[in-house]
């Protein structure tokens, strides 16, 4: 335990009156990031749970790994499919770590520069939100996406999105996807569209350089444009398709969901409904729907598809953001999985309405903890003026 | 100019804004403020309505019958708006085809009515004239700068002329699409009034 001593002993220095009293925020920032914080109510009787929101966060991000990991590799794996040669793991997982990693670099600096600053200008402690957020947000950009335009859109979705509402934990839409909604509608080009979902070019000299105008569509958009959906293949599931990093892969997602479950900080309410309301909405739609390839894919598939999976573990079950009330959970989650199957069957222009459906929901989520509450006043009322 | 008029006339540019304190002409502000020059002729537009009907208005207080006011109010600023709407047609016409339905929309902008009935039924025709260039001016102000950002950043040009060189786009720069949509002066507003109650303190809320 050398580290927490020797924290132990430089933090003097902080405290009020030390002499570096004006970082206080940030070394506070990084103990507690480090250590559970012994710190003890000073009134009344308080019981402190060891889990603290930093923990709940560390939980996530390891819940993540998986799909990064994975995501890493696909995009190796798609490149050099695309440049037509074969590679075995390891360099097609390099390949993949050094597209990735500058993106979460990028996404950390941003994010957590302004978290610091914002911190240290309200004289608050640091919060841990954004270790999170900073972790999505490259798992649902394509690996192509330019720096300087993910290093904006980090930049309006926590100002605009979180900081301006009171830091982590005061926003009421989910700053990974706000951070995405900006680029999709600000820059469309660089996330939508068939040019965007392999990296084209060579990294430090490893892969090649694809030919001028080489395309390869995401299942979802393909189905979009053509007659037919594309066929149901394995790869769906494994996640060897091209897509955004970390949305790829079934069954990387589901480790991560396993975890989550397993620990309880996923709702699996929230998680198991927005499957229920994809599932209901894309039978109702083979039945009665448009004649549309998109409308006849089979639920298998539209749920393997696209960010469906990620979106309902890692997005819709975000606790800040969702419904918060148990019965609430069950009708924020369907409705996600009902409007994102909606959107990307009656809006030929997006493919993909996963991002869409879950913004939209985290405006309604009060308004369904407010109703569920206000039932749950009204039945009991009932009830005492019966007797 | 004595103080109360410079008061009059300089207070609704910045510290008392129409816009960003009294939250009034919002629609218009963000519809057309994707370029310069329809904002700044929307702008003048308004001035040059509020100005002129706070006189008229002005003039005619001690004779309005109060239970009529708003009708009269309506009628002197639908036939100023008329006007302005026609000389538009007659000598800018591509501007007016730009903003369409917006100047004709005038006659409900909230600043007109809010200037009319708090200001001008009370005040002399010199106050009103300051008044009403002072809140038109306060409203232009707001316009030119969301539509200064909105131009700059979602097409890279001001008044039409290119002014991001080619050279950042052969880089990768690319103009912010999200720009030209009506959200982004929303929030653009929002930025201003942020700026604004950091200087004013007494205007935060609780």
């Amino acid at each position: 335990m050398s580290l927490k001593n020797y924290i132990d002993r430089i933090k003097p220095n902080f405290e009020e009156g030390g002499k570096l009293q004006a970082f206080r925020s940030v070394f506070d920032g990084f103990e507690t990031f480090l250590f559970v914080p012994n710190a003890t109510s000073k009134s009344g009787v308080n019981i402190h749970d060891a889990i603290d929101s930093k923990r709940i966060m560390i939980m996530v991000v390891i819940a993540l790994c998986p799909a990064l990991l994975f995501g890493m590799y696909n995009v190796g794996y798609q490149h050099y499919l695309a440049a037509g040669l074969q590679m075995d793991f390891w360099p097609m997982f390099l390949f993949g770590f050094l597209a990735v990693l500058p993106r979460i670099i990028v996404s950390y600096v941003v994010g957590l520069t302004i978290e610091f600053v914002v911190a240290q200008w309200k004289h608050e402690e640091i919060q841990e939100g954004f270790l999170v957020s900073g972790f999505i947000i490259p798992l649902i950009i394509p690996a192509t996406c330019p720096l300087w335009i993910l290093a904006i859109a980090v930049a309006f979705s926590v100002i605009f999105a979180k900081e301006i509402f009171g830091g982590t934990g005061m926003n009421f839409l989910n700053v990974a996807l706000i951070a995405r909604a900006f680029i999709f509608f600000a820059y469309p080009s660089v996330i939508s569209g068939d040019a965007v979902w392999v990296v084209d070019h060579a990294i430090c000299g490893l892969g090649a350089n694809l030919p001028d105008g080489f395309t390869a569509a995401t299942a979802l958009g393909q189905t979009a444009t053509s007659a037919a959906a594309a066929p149901f293949d394995m790869n769906m599931i494994w996640g060897l398709i091209p897509g955004s990093v970390g949305e790829t892969s079934v069954i990387a997602i589901a480790l991560g969901a396993a975890l989550l479950l397993y620990t309880g900080i996923a709702s699996w309410k929230t998680m198991f409904s927005v499957f229920v309301g994809g599932i209901v909405t894309v039978l109702l739609f083979n039945q009665f729907g448009p004649d549309t390839a998109v409308a006849n894919m089979p639920w298998y598939e539209h749920i393997v598809l696209g960010g469906f999976v990620f979106g309902a573990v890692f997005m819709a079950t975000d606790p800040v953001t969702s419904a918060r009330t148990e019965i609430g959970k069950y009708i924020y989650g369907f409705m996600i999985g009902m409007v994102a199957i909606i959107v990307r069957v009656l809006n030929p222009g997006y493919p993909e309405g996963m991002m869409l459906a879950i913004l939209l929901m985290n405006c309604f989520a009060p308004l369904i903890d407010y109703c569920v509450v206000q039932a749950n006043v009204n039945k009991r009322a009932k009830r005492s003026i019966n007797k | 100019m004595a103080n109360k008029n410079k008061e009059i006339l300089g207070q609704p540019i910045w510290g008392n804004n129409p816009v960003v304190v009294q939250i009034l002409g919002i629609c218009s502000a963000l519809a057309v403020t994707a370029q310069l020059k329809p904002a700044i002729v929307m702008g003048l537009s308004v001035t040059v309505i509020v100005a002129l009907s706070n006189v008229v208005i002005s003039l005619l207080r001690k004779t309005i019958p109060n239970r009529i006011r708003i009708i009269v109010q309506l009628v002197v600023v639908a036939a100023l708006v008329t006007i302005v709407s026609e000389i538009l047609k007659a000598f800018a016409y591509d501007v007016s085809v730009q903003l369409s339905v917006y100047i004709g929309l005038i006659i409900t902008n909230c600043i007109l009515m809010g200037r009319l009935e708090a200001f001008a039924m009370q005040n002399g025709p010199k106050e009103s004239l300051l008044d009403g260039i002072g809140n038109g001016l306060g409203y232009a102000a707001i316009l030119i700068a969301v539509a200064f950002v909105r131009e700059l950043l979602g097409s890279g040009t001001l008044f039409g002329f290119q002014v991001i060189p080619q050279w950042c786009y052969d880089h990768g720069y690319m103009n912010n699409g999200m720009m030209l949509m009506s959200p982004m002066a929303l929030i653009l507003v929002g930025c201003i009034i942020w700026i604004h109650r950091a200087q004013f303190k007494d205007l935060q809320e609780k």
